[in-house]
């Protein structure tokens, strides 16, 4: 390449110092077309890319906020979903609860009932029972008393005597007391 | 020059490591006039290609979810911001399109200037002189306009003992008017040694017993010329941001 550039810049060298940076000649033309240069980019960059770069940025940023606002919200649902869960789940152990002891209730109060009704019979029966015996003994004295005056009518009669009914009745009353 | 070479062929050995950056017309062979179109206006107007490609055409489909070229593009363009709002403050924001122009500019020259058988535009006091005078006297004015004469506290260092100040005011002086000089020289003084050093590896290579060696350095030095490219490029930035800071908040 040096050799290359040395025959190109034969004429150049010429005028030049022993660096090109420091031949004044061309500095006017470097600075015209570097003012060019930066007005054209400054241009594009703060007309066109910067803008829009820097929209991108606030847009994405403003993805990213709203997401994560996004993710809170369902994070809140997700702990409102559970509460919610639990509370219906307390809700049903209370209520089940409340059924089983309704029940035990509802079962007991049937047992009383069938309990006293059975007392009730059993008390019944029993007065029956009583009365019939009551009927059976009082049964049972009035035939001894009738059997004791036929036989103390018979004595009475049989020893020769006139018995008389209402005395002989109060007579065995009294001894059946005695 | 032209004789030096002359006599340097004469051992075998060619040197023209300043010849890449000779300003030539693109067409024909006359003299560089303001207007002709020379191998500056071709490496610049590759720069602008450059930039377009990237920041226009990279962002075109403007996706939520970026390409690679996009991505590159936004890269650029959040570094040079948080440059701006950090170095030189919020209310700086507004030159952030001037100071990207700056930025975008000089790194796609410095990395075109990597190119084998590129022309360097970066590597010429000529631009460099330009972009530090543009900083230079955008700050002033900007210096002027938002702070009147308080931008002359810039100068004196309230800080500072009494006696002391005149004394700091002479060599802030000196100090704020060397900032172009030293502004564009180290951009254009890194470019140009790093292209010269890796012209004379490749002259040595013309030694068969050498050339391994050449091609090495020259590989190595090429590997440090893509880092100088971007960091010369950051330098400038930031000493931009640095010097708008200065303009905006004059107090030290």
């Amino acid at each position: 390449m040096a050799t290359e550039t040395h025959e190109a810049a034969g004429h150049a060298a010429a005028a030049a110092p022993g660096m090109p940076q420091l031949d004044f000649s061309n500095w006017a033309n470097q600075i015209f077309w570097l003012l060019v240069t930066l007005v054209v980019i400054y241009f594009v960059l703060s007309r066109i890319a910067l803008p829009r770069i820097g929209a991108v940025l606030a847009e994405r940023q403003g993805t990213i906020t709203n997401d994560i606002a996004k993710a809170d919200e369902l994070k809140q649902k997700a702990v409102e979903a559970e509460e919610a869960y639990n509370k219906a789940l307390a809700d049903a152990r209370t209520e089940a609860g409340n059924i089983v002891a309704e029940a035990k209730a509802e079962i007991q109060k049937e047992l009383d009932v069938a309990l006293a009704k059975a007392d009730a019979e059993i008390a019944a029966k029993a007065a029956e029972g009583e009365q019939a015996i009551a009927e059976i003994r009082a049964g049972a004295l009035k035939s001894v008393k009738d059997v004791a005056k036929d036989t103390a009518k018979e004595l009475v009669s049989a020893m020769g005597g006139k018995a008389d009914a209402k005395t002989l009745t109060a007579a065995i009353n009294a001894r059946m007391k005695g | 020059m032209a004789s030096e070479a002359h006599g340097e062929e004469t051992g075998g050995l060619v040197f023209h490591p300043m010849d890449q950056f000779i300003v030539k017309p693109l067409f024909g062979d006359g003299a560089v006039s303001m207007f002709t179109i020379t191998n500056v206006t071709l490496w610049l107007a590759l720069s602008v290609v450059a930039v377009i490609l990237l920041m226009v055409l990279g962002t075109s489909r403007r996706a939520t979810i970026p390409g690679r070229t996009q991505s590159v593009a936004e890269l650029a363009y959040g570094f040079v911001y948080k440059m701006v709002e950090d170095v030189a403050g919020k209310d700086a924001v507004g030159f952030f399109p001037y100071i990207m122009t700056l930025f975008m500019f000089i790194v796609f020259a410095n990395f075109l200037g990597l190119i084998p058988m590129s022309f360097t535009t970066t590597s010429h006091f000529a631009v460099t002189v330009v972009l530090a005078m543009l900083v230079f006297l955008t700050v002033t004015i900007v210096g002027f306009v938002k702070n009147g004469t308080k931008f002359l506290g810039l100068f004196w260092v309230a800080s500072a003992p009494l006696a002391l100040r005149p004394v700091l005011a002479i060599i802030e002086i000196i100090s704020y008017f060397v900032r172009p000089v030293s502004h564009s020289i180290r951009l254009a003084g890194n470019v140009m040694a790093g292209h010269a050093v890796i012209k004379v590896f490749a002259g040595f290579a013309a030694i068969a017993v050498v050339s391994p060696v050449s091609v090495v350095a020259i590989t190595a030095m090429y590997g440090l010329e893509v880092l100088v490219a971007f960091i010369q490029a950051y330098v400038f930035t930031i000493l931009t941001c640095v010097y708008l800071k200065d303009a905006l908040h004059p107090s030290h």
